[in-house]
């Protein structure tokens, strides 16, 4: 070898930020214009990534929550419940369209607002945002043949809460189904990342959706409270932590509300011998690094039968080590920002807790940031179900590694957990993967892929990862009430 | 001595727990329409729930074809019987229409996920379904009236869609309910998918309710005084809780508020 | 199916592994995806121009094509000569003496397709002759082709055997390969058909003969990165890998780049390790290699025949 080999470095192929335009402050959306929030309480949001402020948001309180909830009693009263389901379908195509003419805008929006790498937002969150409302839309006038036997109506107004890990597109899971069905919202979107949701509202606007119809409501726990334990909401949707959601169960009792919720996992993605191990690999990483693991259905778990243990971890190893963590806007970006420096806290102390129960830590060797919230891509080997890191969710880009000898084993020590979202089989054996879908406790199994979502596939949890659909016609179940038709 | 000369032998009224016939282990009864009904406790409860789980893996495993045939084995034994459940307070009327119950939910076991389940198109090369499960084991507050229809309607969805049940019977009526359980006990029902408790419901509901290990409640038949309490001790374990429009309906989607949706997906690929 | 996969395992001792086509694809869509800076751009380019293996393989070639052909691999742009030469050149057996005349004095590579090109179906007391006469005329490559016909019936040992008696033939000159991608199916097969090759001897493994309709593919290159990174894993032997048919543009020689950097890492960026066959791209090379430099698009007027 005469020449030295030649590395080839990435550009930094930084997506412009000129497509946004960021207002200096933001209101409240309510029946169907910005106001300013009842008590004048402004909030900071902040890019995670440089630790910048972007602008003004309204903190919504209790008085606001009935000016809400009453503009989308109205809208559902006099108009929105009883517009036939060709009409209200049409609202909701010219949403999907417009999300997808402002593509591009919402995308850099999205990343800038909560970190995410924007080959991210752009390659994930935002078609499919725009997808569920056109997969919506289409449902909006044929409910008739969604539930046989059953003549459905929308309930009416739907308190909404959504969290900091998929903004866009948790609006877009909460609003379809409840838009489509007939029913009017109150969403209430996560502190730390409230801009594509305002965004939305001019999308919102320009589709000419009758005033009230959806409000948003930007604002802390104290909004979401007042939200769920207000009269004159009939149903509430929540996805966030189980904690959280526990609450909201309990405040909810006796009140005839209904309610759904999608809560925390721990997933276990269970890779066999006998799998196709490169590919595997991906399925892992991109299993617990993709959004940097702040996903509700990370394969958090990573359980290895024992014959390929070690050399599917050198495997990882290497590829973790090809891992690019960095500028969000960076289009060659594998790895974003730490959501909040309180998430980053959070991942610090559980991982600090797992190396002190005894686990060995690896994290990919990639230099980070000065400035922002950070957290290198990391594995945890040798630990064991008794390790907090194997029970409590961490919501961070942290793996953690265990073993197992059998596929009876692998399913006990998948279910062996309060939670229920999500599974991982890895498997080249036909038999032996449908025999696991079978018995893992999860709402949804991914088997030789991971995290792939899809409007028309249901998504939801078993246990205390909650319950109800998002997605799908069985979607559609928890925005209706079913009228038995006389036989 | 009783008018022509025979002593009757009284029936005990136990509890039914794993298949088999115990009394409360609080040793207590309480006494309605002249007889003794074993009083059951909070440990009672929990013994229950443990017998519903570990008869959840095998119910669950059977073919839905299999649990259909079991059902209608109940209806079968239960219209040999229904002179034992005149005698025990319901109307021949009742008795038959509770046959008939049993009749329908048998017939449906292997049709739900004809009804409800989806095979979805994805917008991608995945093959990508969504099954109904079984919940597991689900704590059924039984109706109060009528004695045998009110249980029946509850417990038959439970069974059909594949979980177990830990039941709190009818106050005022427990000889039915063990009656019942008579029946389903020589029904190849295996031991612990049906598990019937007479007692308390002030005092059983909420230990039911608070369980862990129960993932589904029906209030249905729960005094509407304690549906608060019961439904904000649920929470503690996001213990489902379902209540019945009509307690007396008849549906596939009673089967169903007792099941869960699963969704899997795999490549197509070479 | 079990006396296949024994045999397989006989003559391979190395582990082969499955691979998920869905998955194997996209990834190869992601790492296409990467873009590169203006400077390693820059890099790529002269890399890939280090590492062509300037090809022609036509029934019409002559000597005199010959001629052009190594003039052009020796001096790619004669108005530039900061241009680097090409790793190879590869001709058809015939042509070998013309070529080491042109060659002589320079280090470029001299590889023939040799062994019943491209089908390999002729008697193998033939195909090894042909290896032997190519190399005794001064060919210093050899590119042979998998005996599909063995493989694709499950004679494991059969298309092992010849690929190792191909190696003892071809002496001190090195051996490619052939796996003919396009007619294995699935990449399941790609990937044991790769193992099977290093495991006999060889010393690149090369995607396609480019006679055929399908040829080089990203998701293919990828599969047999994978097969070589897992092969250097089990055994320590470092073997190449040869992308040929269909790479046409400038864009796609580097997407092949960032593959083999991405997978195998920075000691196979080299033509010791990566070569491309071509003909047409050399050209295509060039061009943005001027484009980058001057700032200005081209016209491949501007750029000799070869």
């Amino acid at each position: 070898m005469d020449l030295e080999p030649v590395k080839l470095q990435y550009a930094t192929s930084r997506e412009s930020t000129d497509i946004v335009h960021l207002e200096k402050s933001y209101g409240l959306f309510i029946d169907g214009k910005m106001v300013e929030p009842r008590s004048g309480a402004m909030f900071t949001s902040v890019n995670p990534a440089t630790e910048e402020p972007l602008t003004q948001v309204a903190e919504a309180g209790s008085d606001d929550v009935d000016l809400a909830v009453a503009a989308a009693r109205r809208a559902y009263e006099h108009g929105w419940r009883d517009l036939p389901g060709k009409e209200r379908a049409k609202y909701v195509f010219r949403i999907a369209r417009l999300l997808q003419e402002r593509a591009r805008e919402f995308a850099v929006l999205e990343t800038i607002d909560g970190g995410k790498p924007i080959k991210e937002s752009r390659d994930v969150d935002i078609p499919l945002a725009a997808a569920h409302f056109f997969y919506y839309a289409g449902w909006a006038d044929k409910l008739g043949y969604a539930f046989p036997g059953r003549r459905p109506k929308p309930i009416g107004v739907a308190g909404q809460i959504i969290p900091w890990n998929f903004p866009l597109l948790m609006a877009a899971w909460k609003l379809a189904p409840a838009l489509a069905s007939g029913n009017t919202v109150v969403l209430k979107p996560a502190e730390t990342t409230p801009l594509t949701a305002l965004l939305l509202t001019e999308v919102l606007r320009d589709a000419d959706l009758p005033p009230g119809v959806v409000n948003v409501l930007t604002g802390d726990g104290v909004a979401g409270a007042a939200l769920v334990n207000h009269p004159g909401v009939d149903k509430i949707a929540f996805t966030g932590s189980t904690d959280v959601g526990k609450e909201i169960q309990r405040a909810l009792a006796g009140t005839g509300k209904r309610l759904t919720l999608e809560l925390g996992g721990k997933a276990a993605n269970i890779v066999f011998e006998d799998a196709a191990l490169d590919q595997a690999v991906e399925g892992v990483v991109n299993g617990i690094f993709f959004n940097q693991g702040h996903v509700c259905c990370a394969g958090s778990r990573l359980l290895l039968q024992e014959p390929i243990a070690e050399a599917f971890l050198d495997k990882l190893r290497s590829r973790m080590a090809t891992l690019r963590v960095g500028d969000p806007l960076d289009k060659n970006t594998d790895v974003g920002a730490i959501n909040s420096r309180q998430q980053l806290d959070k991942i610090s102390s559980l991982v600090d807790a797992g190396v002190e129960e005894g686990a060995e830590m690896y994290q990919a060797p990639c230099p980070l940031p000065e400035r922002g919230f950070w957290f290198r891509p990391t594995i945890l080997t040798g630990v064991t179900p008794a390790h907090r890191v194997a029970q409590e969710e961490i919501f961070g880009p942290v793996l953690s590694v265990l073993t197992f000898r059998t596929p009876e084993e692998a399913v006990a020590k998948a279910n062996n957990t309060r939670y229920g979202l999500s599974a991982g089989v890895w498997t080249e054996k036909g038999s032996k993967i449908l025999w696991m879908a079978d018995r893992l406790r999860a709402g949804v199994v991914w088997e030789n892929t991971f995290n792939r979502f899809d409007p028309a596939s249901p998504f939801g949890g078993f246990r205390e990862s909650g319950f109800g659909r998002e997605g799908g016609v069985q979607g559609l179940a928890p925005y209706l009430a079913l009228e038995a038709i006389d036989a | 001595m009783p008018d022509g000369g025979r002593l009757d032998v009284r029936k005990t009224y136990k509890l039914f727990i794993g298949g088999e016939f115990p009394r409360s282990e609080s040793g207590r009864a309480y006494e309605v329409d002249g007889v003794w009904a074993s009083q059951a406790s909070r440990k009672d409860v929990r013994d229950a729930v443990r017998a519903a789980r570990s008869a959840t893996g095998g119910w669950r495993a059977k073919t839905a074809y299999n649990r259909g045939q079991i059902l209608y084995r109940i209806a079968e034994v239960l219209e040999t019987r229904a002179s034992e459940l005149v005698a025990e307070g319901s109307t021949e009327e009742e008795v038959a229409a509770a046959v008939d119950r049993w009749v329908w939910y048998a017939g449906v076991t292997d049709k739900i996920n004809a009804i409800f389940g989806t095979v979805n198109p994805v917008a991608g090369p995945y093959f990508d379904f969504t099954v109904a499960e079984p919940v597991g084991v689900v704590g059924v507050a039984a109706p109060d009236e009528p004695p045998l229809l009110g249980i029946t309607s509850r417990l038959a969805p439970v069974l059909a869609g594949g979980s177990t049940a830990v039941v709190i019977a009818s106050e005022t009526h427990p000889r039915t309910a063990i009656a019942l359980a008579e029946v389903i006990a020589t029904s190849d029902v295996p031991g612990g998918v049906v598990n019937i408790l007479t007692g308390h419901k002030a005092e059983l509901l909420p230990w039911l309710a608070s369980h862990l290990d129960v993932d589904s409640l029906d209030l249905t038949g729960a005094p509407d005084g304690m549906l608060t309490a019961l439904e904000a001790a649920a929470a503690d374990g996001v213990t489902r809780t379902v209540r019945a429009a009509d307690p007396l309906g008849q549906s596939p989607y009673e089967v169903t508020a007792f099941m869960e949706m699963k969704t899997v997906w795999h490549p197509i690929g070479q | 199916m079990r006396h296949d996969l024994a045999e397989l395992s006989r003559v391979t001792p190395v582990r082969v592994m499955a691979v998920d086509a869905v998955s194997l694809e996209q990834r190869a869509a992601a790492l296409a995806g990467r873009s590169l800076k203006r400077e390693a751009k820059l890099g790529a380019l002269d890399l890939a121009i280090r590492c062509t293996d300037y090809t022609t393989l036509e029934g019409a070639d002559t000597p005199g094509r010959i001629v052009q052909l190594c003039a052009k691999a020796v001096r790619p742009d004669p108005s530039d000569h900061s241009i680097p030469s090409v790793a190879a050149v590869c001709v058809y057996p015939e042509m070998v003496p013309t070529a080491v005349g042109c060659l002589k004095g320079t280090s470029i590579g001299i590889a023939s397709v040799a062994g019943a090109f491209p089908a390999g179906l002729g008697p193998l007391s033939a195909r090894l002759e042909e290896i032997r006469w190519v190399v005794e005329q001064g060919a210093t490559e050899v590119d042979m082709v998998l005996n599909r016909g063995a493989f694709l019936s499950g004679h494991y040992g059969v298309a092992f055997d010849e690929i190792a008696a191909s190696k003892d033939a071809s002496g001190a000159a090195h051996l490619k390969v052939i796996l003919e991608t396009g007619e294995l199916g699935p990449y399941d097969q790609v990937r044991k058909a790769s193992m099977l090759a290093m495991a006999a001897g060889a010393d690149f493994i090369k995607t396609s003969t480019g006679k055929i309709g399908t040829s080089a593919t990203l998701p293919v290159a990828l599969c047999m990165a994978e097969s070589i990174r897992d092969f250097a894993e089990q055994t320590g032997q470092a073997i190449g890998l040869k992308v040929a048919g269909g790479i046409r543009t400038a864009k796609q020689s580097w997407q092949y780049l960032v593959v083999i950097q991405e997978t195998l890492g920075v000691e196979w960026m080299h033509p010791d390790r990566f070569r491309i066959g071509a003909s047409s791209l050399l050209n295509e090379l060039l061009l943005q290699l001027r484009t980058q430099q001057t700032g200005r698009y081209q016209s491949l007027d501007s750029f000799t025949d070869g």
